[in-house]
């Protein structure tokens, strides 16, 4: 049954591939198959064109690029055939790049893809609103921030493992000038250690990435070969320290517990913009190498671990949600609930069940666009204005009286984050705990304490920040108003988490068929594998 | 169903369109009174004959969760939708002309969530709305911006999320049990599920535990003591039309669940905890009136008050579940008696707390029950408007209290004797504290700084009048709503 449905999957990819005197080029059947690539070229040409063109016209080029790139991210939704019947990995591209290392350029979507390439450029588009006001060497600014941006459109539809690690690569090094340059709070050091954490994240990925190739004999860096039993099998002493080391490199960048100290310092180190794309997209490159590479190609070391990394998984939500709790400054409390949020991903990707699995991808997507909101109200409407982020300080300045349309968008991001119904957090976190119910209902009740003690933190902060108790000053000083950039902005972020909350289906369903795809479907327990 | 939530929820887009607060209040009020011209055609279209859950609306929504958009009312759910639509623009209407446009967006919006959760037939549908009404009332409830009332909304928030919280968790197991959220298949499935529950979790008290995490969730909101603490300071701190809506709509969620959920989906388990379930209901009587008893500032005692006249609902509700066969008049007594209290003690607790509302805008604050004495003689209208409010919540014959409070009284003396005999001291002691509160408030010597008290406005008088009067009307002929969960 299973090898059925791969020939079909495979002939479904490979129809559009056609070799001509000795090169495979590809072809453009009904379902436009660069239109994925188009994502990250966007991007990369954006870049370029700041560079190049006049200084006058960086951010325009900056949000075309973005937009662009959006276009195309969200357009590949309805081109995306969601039958029954149709090919679970579409817009296929595949080109051969280094044979000889079998290295190629393989790119292609599932519902898993989408999600997250949508996710990236709605917070692409409103990471650069946000950062309309950058007067230091805008440029270089928004040169780094495009290729961050391509960067992450990469990684998330490749499928050549060598290709994604340059793409993820390529995320990684610009992050560090962006906050070492533009940065503010402690910025050198938070840089250095984000950057750090960072490296040696990847590097455990390279080291069994190498191991991988080398010990599967099959020749290639294809996920697909890879992950075929047929073609390539891991015995199961090498899966046994494989999945372990590859998963932590990877879910550093998630923030698993307790390898997560760089986020907080990082995202307060980090102008806004950056701050929105480290919890945004980059915490989910993170939790997405985790999910596609580590634990697809590993299952027999993934049953070894998933308990203690489930274990840490809660210990994550509850300390994330427990040390928000003390923090004064307000960035600090948004990182650590970063922390939490991130939590509940990688605990529903242990669960290894249809619920949990895809309550996790719907969490990504989800944080993605609350933490964005959060940060950009943190760093940017606040911040920039009042120059101060104690929750005490800020609570002087009546900023609810002075900033309405930051009050009022704190107030949606702060319920959205909480996890209250009609929003879309609601119901990622609820499909995660149905899953981990079946999978290990003892970690519920520390979860559901987590879920309590966000909703506790929240409050408070929103409250102490913008509704202080008490005596208010006669004259606050008055703020410079919100631009409209910064409106759009958050009017786009709030949107999605309402639409997504109301209309769920619209990611949930591509994202649970993307797991009876023969590439997923050895994850689910009890599957076929 | 639809065009019914969606009549509050368009208003409140109107109103924070409005250009000003004053704009924004005329919007809402016309809008809240077009859902109740709405709610009441509803009512009057219902078919007795055929009786059960009408105007349904069915659609998938989540197919992968089994959630689906599913409303449709009952008498039970109409009834309620009559007293949300009727008391959301009373209070709207008792907050004044000097209501902030915020505020004026909240209490649409707080109607919306109110009117889906009366409606929804399926758990998530129905906990979405249940749980989202959390948001405008908690903004209401600070919405006056002292210390004390940011405490107050806080613990509210966090008491009843938690709550919710553990009833999700309870409807979540069932889900993974059974396959499905849809209310109105649990139900059918009702005797049952208890077994459905040991045999999926090979656990024989996981019903137990269900029931468990359910009953704490709607014992937080109704609330039961000992799960009532956040209730003075919430009731007490928010503005008086904001307690109106608080006690007169939000506490009825509770009650509904309570009808709507736990009795058709735990009959078994209701019957065989009877007892412990019977003397909850008991403590709440009892400790909530020899509270109310000792305080002095009068909306703590209409706040312990209300908690009293929930706790008669309670009671008659515990003893139809503790006696499920035989006796059917008593049961139907004390089942309409417990239907009709849900709307007279929303009807009037909100009366009251208008009045408690009226009496601190004219005392700049003070609501202390000693403050005051002999009011009756410099404001006869209000002495004697809220004098008929106090007797209608004191059970007074021929006023709506009476009604409900006899019929669960002569039910649950049939079923239950002698859960009904120790209640009625809690009737005793509620006489007392109500007629204390009368004579400190309206009789005995006038303070010379309350000489120029002034009265009711004739805008004000307008605004009682009807509720006043339906008192009257339901106290005399409660026919008119009994009809309505009775087939004729």
């Amino acid at each position: 049954m299973r090898n059925a449905e791969r020939k079909e999957d495979l002939a479904g990819r490979e129809g559009r591939i056609f070799p001509v005197s000795g090169l495979r080029l590809p072809v453009f059947p009904s379902n436009f198959s660069m239109i994925l690539n188009a994502t990250f070229l966007s991007a990369f040409a954006g870049a370029l064109l700041v560079l190049v063109l006049p200084e006058r016209w960086t951010r325009w080029i900056a949000l075309a690029a973005t937009l662009a790139g959006l276009g195309f991210a969200a357009s590949a939704f309805p081109a995306f055939d969601n039958s029954p019947s149709a090919p679970h990995f579409q817009f296929v591209t595949e080109l051969p790049w280094i044979p000889t290392l079998g290295i190629s350029f393989h790119t292609g979507a599932d519902g898993i893809s989408l999600v997250l390439l949508l996710l990236t450029g709605l917070i692409a588009v409103t990471g650069v609103l946000f950062s309309w006001n950058v007067v230091l060497r805008p440029r270089a600014f928004f040169a780094f921030y495009l290729v961050i941006i391509g960067g992450v459109y990469g990684v998330f539809q490749s499928f050549d493992l060598f290709l994604l690690f340059v793409f993820y690569e390529i995320v990684i090094i610009p992050k560090y000038f962006l906050i070492a340059a533009w940065g503010s709070t402690n910025r050198e050091y938070g840089a250095m250690k984000l950057t750090m954490y960072s490296a040696a994240g990847s590097a455990l990925v390279l080291l069994v990435l190498l191991a991988t190739y080398a010990a599967s004999g099959a020749h290639s860096f294809d996920l697909f070969t890879l992950a075929d039993p047929s073609k390539a099998a891991f015995a199961p002493g090498f899966q046994a320290w494989a999945f372990p080391v590859m998963f932590v490199g990877f879910a550093v960048l998630a923030g698993l517990w307790p390898l997560h100290t760089w986020a907080p310092t990082g995202h307060v180190a980090a102008p806004t913009a950056v701050s929105m794309l480290l919890a945004g997209v980059v915490m989910k490159l993170g939790s997405y190498g985790a999910l596609r590479v580590a634990m697809t190609l590993f299952p027999l070391g993934l049953a070894q671990w998933r308990i203690p990394i489930a274990v840490l998984a809660t210990a994550g939500i509850v300390l994330g949600a427990l040390v928000a709790l003390a923090q004064k400054d307000l960035k600090f409390t948004v990182g650590y609930s970063s922390i939490a949020h991130m939590g509940f991903v990688l605990l529903g990707l242990m669960t290894l069940n249809l619920s949990g699995l895809g309550g996790a991808v719907l969490q990504m997507f989800s944080h993605g666009i609350i933490g964005g909101l959060l940060f950009a109200v943190v760093g940017r409407m606040i911040y920039d204005r009042t120059h101060t982020r104690d929750i005490t300080e800020l609570g002087r300045l009546s900023l609810a009286k002075t900033l309405p349309f930051a009050a009022v968008t704190f107030t949606i991001a702060s319920v959205a984050s909480m996890g209250l119904p009609g929003f879309s957090g609601f119901i990622a976190e609820f499909t995660i705990l149905k899953g981990a119910w079946t999978a290990f209902p003892s970690l519920l009740i520390p979860a559901g304490l987590g879920v309590v003690v966000t909703v506790a933190f929240t409050l408070i902060a929103l409250q102490r920040t913008f509704y202080p108790a008490g005596e208010v000053p006669a004259s606050p000083p008055p703020q410079p108003p919100i631009t409209l950039p910064e409106k759009l902005g958050a009017l786009l972020l709030m949107a999605s988490t309402l639409v997504i909350g109301v209309f769920p289906s619209v990611l949930l369903d591509p994202i649970l068929r993307s797991f009876e795809s023969p590439l997923m479907h050895g994850l689910i327990q009890g599957g076929p594998r | 169903m639809t065009i019914l939530t969606l009549i509050p929820f368009v208003g409140a887009l109107v109103a924070a369109l409005a250009p000003g607060p004053r704009a924004a209040r005329t919007v809402g009020t016309g809008f809240l009174l077009a859902a109740l011209g709405f709610a009441v055609f509803l009512a009057l279209g219902y078919d007795r004959a055929a009786g059960g859950i009408q105007f349904t609306e069915h659609h998938e929504w989540i197919p992968a969760l089994g959630v689906e958009y599913f409303v449709g009312a009952d008498g039970l759910s109409l009834m309620l939708l009559l007293l949300t639509t009727l008391i959301t623009p009373f209070a709207l209407l008792a907050a004044g002309p000097s209501i902030s446009r915020l505020s004026v967006v909240l209490i649409l919006l707080l109607e919306t969530t109110l009117i889906g959760t009366f409606t929804a037939l399926n758990f998530i549908h129905w906990f979405v709305f249940y749980e989202l009404s959390l948001v405008p009332a908690f903004l209401l409830i600070r919405s006056s911006g002292t210390k004390a009332s940011t405490v107050a909304a806080l613990r509210f928030f966090i008491y009843t999320l938690l709550g919710g919280l553990t009833m999700l968790v309870g409807f979540l197991a069932i889900q993974l049990a059974t396959g499905t959220f849809d209310l109105v298949q649990l139900a059918s499935m009702g005797p049952s599920l208890d077994g459905i529950l040991a045999t999926h979790f090979h656990w024989p008290f996981a019903g137990m535990l269900v029931f468990a995490g359910v009953f704490f969730g709607l014992a937080v909101k109704v609330p039961v003591v000992p799960f009532h603490t956040w209730l003075p300071d919430a009731y007490a701190e928010a503005p008086s039309p904001v307690t109106m809506l608080l006690t007169g709509l939000m506490s009825k969620m509770g009650l509904y669940g309570f009808l709507r959920l736990l009795l058709p989906l735990f009959p078994q388990r209701m019957q065989e905890l009877a007892t412990p379930l019977l003397w909850l209901a008991l403590a709440t009587i009892l400790f909530s009136a020899f509270t109310a008893l000792a305080q002095t500032d009068l909306k703590r005692m209409l706040a312990y008050s209300s908690v009293n006249h929930l706790g008669y609902c309670l009671l008659g509700l515990f003893a139809v579940a503790a006696v499920p066969l035989g006796a059917p008049t008593a049961r139907a007594a004390a089942m309409n008696g417990v239907l009709l209290q849900i709307f007279n003690h929303g009807l009037t607790a909100s009366a009251l707390f208008c009045f408690a509302g009226f009496l601190e805008n004219r005392s700049g604050g003070l609501r202390g029950l000693r403050d005051f004495g002999g009011l009756r003689t410099a404001a006869p209208v209000f002495a004697g408007l809220m004098g008929i409010a106090l007797f209608s919540s004191l059970g007074l014959p021929g006023l709506n209290g009476f009604v409900g409070e006899f019929l669960i009284f002569s039910g649950t003396f049939h079923l239950v004797p002698w859960a009904a005999a120790l209640a009625a001291i809690g009737l005793f002691v509620t006489a007392v504290f109500l007629l204390d509160a009368i004579q400190s408030l309206f009789t005995g010597p006038l303070p010379p700084q309350w000489e120029k008290f002034p009265d009711l406005t004739r805008g004000e008088v307008a605004l009682v009048t009807p509720a006043v009067l339906l008192m009257f009307v339901l106290g005399i002929y409660p026919q008119v709503l009994i009809a309505l969960f009775n087939k004729p």
